[in-house]
């Protein structure tokens, strides 16, 4: 089923006609920017999940927020669907364009409006890259610690809208754990405060409900991050290992002793030996699966922890047990994960990156049934996986020029999933549903839950206008997904009317 | 981990909403019940959740357990400290918690601005909705962004959104070395200090200053530990001062005067307010006992960028901050469409909700 929107599935948009929303939003807002050739509109037909494209409607660059107020207030008016985004990175489709839709980029509003080194805040414009936040706290000893691989170019609002995560995340949390306000524009244009300069706000926390709500109840148009004192030092351990399960008990071992590590990575043999063709960060080639433990904060007890993961390591059956000796070692490891899937991407012309997590027991069952689909498919899988916090990066390897290959890459990645969900996991960790994995929702909720996800956005959005077809699925979609995976001769959904 | 009074009452309590569903009757969600003096009075039928309890999993490699919404919080606070675990939030007990009413009030204790929150450890929940049927939203990973995250939504909420039956919380290891030392010093002083030590790297996890005293808290290894003591001297505290402190048992919260609670930047100078004040959270949050008419309060708060909630049960009709006006309408929506009927502690937050 294809993930592009579908009318027939995923509700009817209202009709718009072009020429008209184009003449009323030049009368309202003269200075707005507004991009409306085919070979303007074209640069704007994905985001980071570029295997999936639809021209938008319009795309309109806003700089004051008066415009972004007047685009929402024009559409809600006029009843044109809006799609919200940043810099374009997210990796699930969430800011795919739709035909019918404006697309609204949010790029320019990238001022760092204040950093507050007493209060350890920055308030920032949504669409100040994540790692300008660090670089612009860095003076002060502090830093923004959610650190998403694409940290060099996404943008704020992107990662609250998406709840961004990174590969510090078990021991310092994801977006919404390192937010402390929200200020975003309702579908009306209506402007609302989330959250506030302190630690809790009155009322229902819808801070916590709009970071990761995908663009669908509201646009952010100013975030305030939490600041924290960069720790005094980072060592990193590379652990190799002959199986993958061995590697999988190990970080178990790491967690019993007692030890939240900074990171904690595993890699399988054909990401090590793509990584390390690739940056050359003196990884094993011959290990089954590597890990990296990073140990963080003040100096004596990281010493002590290195000391104590070490020999949990050995003892775990590892073959080779590495400390990065300096810091331009310590980088190199770190560089060999952080490009693992460009680097990936050099071994096959296209590559479908997976985001399911899973209790983390469930590993050694977990790969093994990937590397059964993986034959099945005949589709080769590496393994990526930030394992303290048991969020999977399958990488599915293919050529979209081969026909049928994409179609079967993203049934793999599907069935992947799925495993995920009924592990007791997630279809998405940190990359978000989007369209990417709307036909997933279906396995990972059931009619009623659906049911009250959509009572939520009608709160907000009861027209649906905003990023429409994107995060939840319709229960007629599910009908329709639910039909072609019909399972132990039991229909999902029963009560619903197949067309 | 078991215990003889382990049972899964969800049926009878879904048994119980959808009876009241069908009769038009409004829920008074009742566990503990040791948070009475906090929020508005409920009217309505008692929904007691205290039969629902049990720890479902546990495994502390995962750092995952898994609760019933009945289950008293001190027995889940001794399972975790059997396997040198904790709830990094430290919520307080208050007597008889339990874990349901420790997610609906989301209050968190001393090391809640370096730890989290309550919310923050809110993995998953199971809930009772306005529908009528026992839902589950979120899970028992720690990274999970499939849908709107209703679970964290359940933090705070009191009861407000429907009845939570269990939830998956992170939890984290104990710190392997924690010392407790007191400094003498005034009130402004020990702001500024606080302000100028939270952009060092020093492992303070709770700090109070009483008036006349800072209290800290340090945790972490036994190298930053002993080294952080050297660094900022101060006699030796009983550890079991945080807990009278987050128990609101210290003598400070004894006298006979209204108590409230101020939730401020950490960093905001000591307020001018009739009264005395505690102050918590490394400056972030502070307690007033005061006789002062709570609009005087909450005017000299909000200049400062915080809010105000009465802990002082009657004593006011919205305890809890009133919100702006296009907020509530949002507040409004939202219980609309989950709890249609306003089954579900009907005015406990808000008169309106």
């Amino acid at each position: 089923m294809n993930i592009l929107y579908d009318e027939h599935v995923d509700g009817v948009l209202p009709a718009v006609d072009k020429a008209t929303l184009l003449q009323a939003l030049q009368a309202r807002l003269p200075d707005l920017e507004i991009l409306h050739q085919r070979e303007e509109l074209m640069p704007y037909e994905c985001d980071g999940l570029s295997a999936y494209r639809t021209t938008p409607l319009l795309v309109v660059l806003p700089r004051h927020l008066d415009e972004v107020q007047g685009v929402l207030a024009l559409c809600h008016a006029l009843q044109v669907p809006v799609v919200a985004r940043g810099a374009g990175t997210g990796l699930s489709g969430g800011a795919l364009p739709l035909e019918k839709g404006v697309l609204l980029v949010m790029a320019r509003f990238n001022s760092i409006l204040h950093i507050d080194p007493a209060a350890r805040t920055a308030r920032v414009q949504p669409g100040v890259r994540n790692l300008a936040i660090s670089q612009a706290a860095a003076p002060f000893g502090l830093y923004y610690a959610p650190d998403p691989s694409s940290q060099i170019a996404c943008s704020i609002g992107g990662n609250v809208a998406e709840n961004a995560g990174g590969v510090h995340c078990l021991k310092y949390g994801l977006t919404v754990h390192n937010l402390l306000k929200v200020d975003i524009l309702t579908v009306e244009g209506e402007h609302l405060t989330l959250g506030s300069d302190a630690l809790d706000s009155p009322g229902l926390d819808l801070l916590a409900l709009f970071t990761g709500s995908e663009g669908m109840l509201g646009v952010i148009t100013e975030v305030t991050v939490k600041l924290l004192p960069k720790p005094q030092t980072a060592k990193v351990l590379l652990a190799a290992f002959d199986s993958v399960e061995k590697a999988g008990r190990a970080v178990g071992d790491i967690i019993a002793a007692g030890i939240i590590p900074g990171g904690l990575e595993m890699m399988d043999n054909l990401a090590i030996r793509a990584a390390e063709d690739f940056i050359h960060a003196g990884y094993p080639v011959q290990a089954a699966a590597i890990l990296l433990c990073e140990l963080d904060g003040v100096e004596a007890d990281v010493h002590d922890d290195c000391q104590r993961v070490r020999q949990v390591l050995e003892q775990a059956g590892a073959t080779e047990v590495r400390q990065a000796r300096d810091e331009a070692e310590r980088v190199r490891f770190w560089a060999g994960r952080k490009n693992a899937f460009p680097a990936v991407g050099r071994l096959s012309p296209d590559y479908y990156c997976m985001d399911g997590t899973i209790p983390r027991r469930e590993l050694p069952g977990v790969l093994q049934a990937i590397a059964v689909l993986s034959a099945e498919y005949g589709l080769r899988v590496a393994n990526v996986f930030h394992a303290g916090d048991g969020n999977m990066h399958p990488l599915i390897l293919f050529d979209a020029n081969q026909p049928g290959e994409l179609d079967r890459a993203e049934a793999l990645g599907g069935k992947i999933l799925e495993l995920c969900v009924k592990v007791g996991g997630s279809i998405t960790g940190e990359h978000g549903v989007g369209r990417e994995k709307i036909n997933q929702m279906c396995a990972q909720f059931n009619s009623d839950e659906l049911t009250v996800f959509h009572a939520v956005k009608a709160a907000f959005d009861p027209s649906g206008l905003l990023n429409p077809g994107k995060n939840i699925p319709t229960l007629h979609r599910c009908a329709e997904f639910g039909a072609m995976h019909v399972h132990l001769g039991q229909l999902p959904f029963p009560e619903l009317e197949r067309f | 981990m078991h215990s003889a009074l382990d049972r899964d009452a969800g049926d009878a309590l879904l048994e119980q909403v959808n009876q009241a569903l069908k009769n038009a009757t409004p829920l008074w969600i009742h566990g503990g019940n040791s948070k009475a003096f906090l929020g508005r009075s409920v009217t309505g039928e008692r929904l007691d959740t205290r039969a629902h309890r049990g720890i479902v999993s546990y495994d502390p490699t995962e750092l995952v357990v898994t609760v019933r919404c009945g289950t008293p919080l001190r027995e889940l606070s001794e399972v975790l400290s059997a396997s040198q675990q904790m709830m990094p939030c430290e919520p307080p007990s208050f007597g008889d918690a339990t874990v349901g009413g420790m997610i609906a009030s989301g209050l968190s204790g001393p090391r809640r601005p370096w730890a989290g929150s309550v919310r923050d450890f809110v993995l998953g929940t199971r809930v009772i909705t306005g529908q009528g049927k026992i839902l589950r939203f979120g899970g028992e990973v720690m990274k999970n962004v499939a849908g709107y995250d209703l679970s964290r939504l359940m933090a705070g909420s009191f009861g407000t959104l429907g009845m939570i039956t269990e939830v998956s919380l992170k939890v984290l290891p104990k710190p392997r070395q924690a010392l407790s030392i007191s400094l003498e010093m005034d009130s402004e002083r020990a702001l500024l200090r606080l302000a100028e030590w939270g952009q060092q790297p020093l492992p303070i996890s709770a700090a109070c200053h009483d008036g006349q005293r800072l209290h800290l808290r340090l945790e972490g290894g036994e190298g930053s530990v002993t080294a952080a003591h050297d660094r900022l001297g101060g006699e030796v505290l009983d550890a079991s001062y945080w807990e009278d402190l987050n128990e609101h048992r210290l003598s400070f919260f004894d006298e006979d005067l209204p108590l409230w609670r101020l939730s401020v930047p950490h960093n905001t100078p000591w307020l001018p307010l009739p009264g005395r004040q505690l102050i918590d959270w490394g400056g972030a949050q502070r307690w007033l006992k005061s006789g002062a008419e709570a609009a005087f309060i909450r005017r000299v708060v909000e200049g400062v960028g915080g809010h105000v909630t009465c802990y002082s049960h009657g004593l006011i009709d919205s305890p809890f901050q009133p919100l702006p006006e296009a907020l509530m309408r949002y507040h409004r929506n939202l219980k609309r469409r989950l709890d249609p009927q306003g089954t579900f502690n009907p005015g406990r937050l808000y008169a309106e909700l």
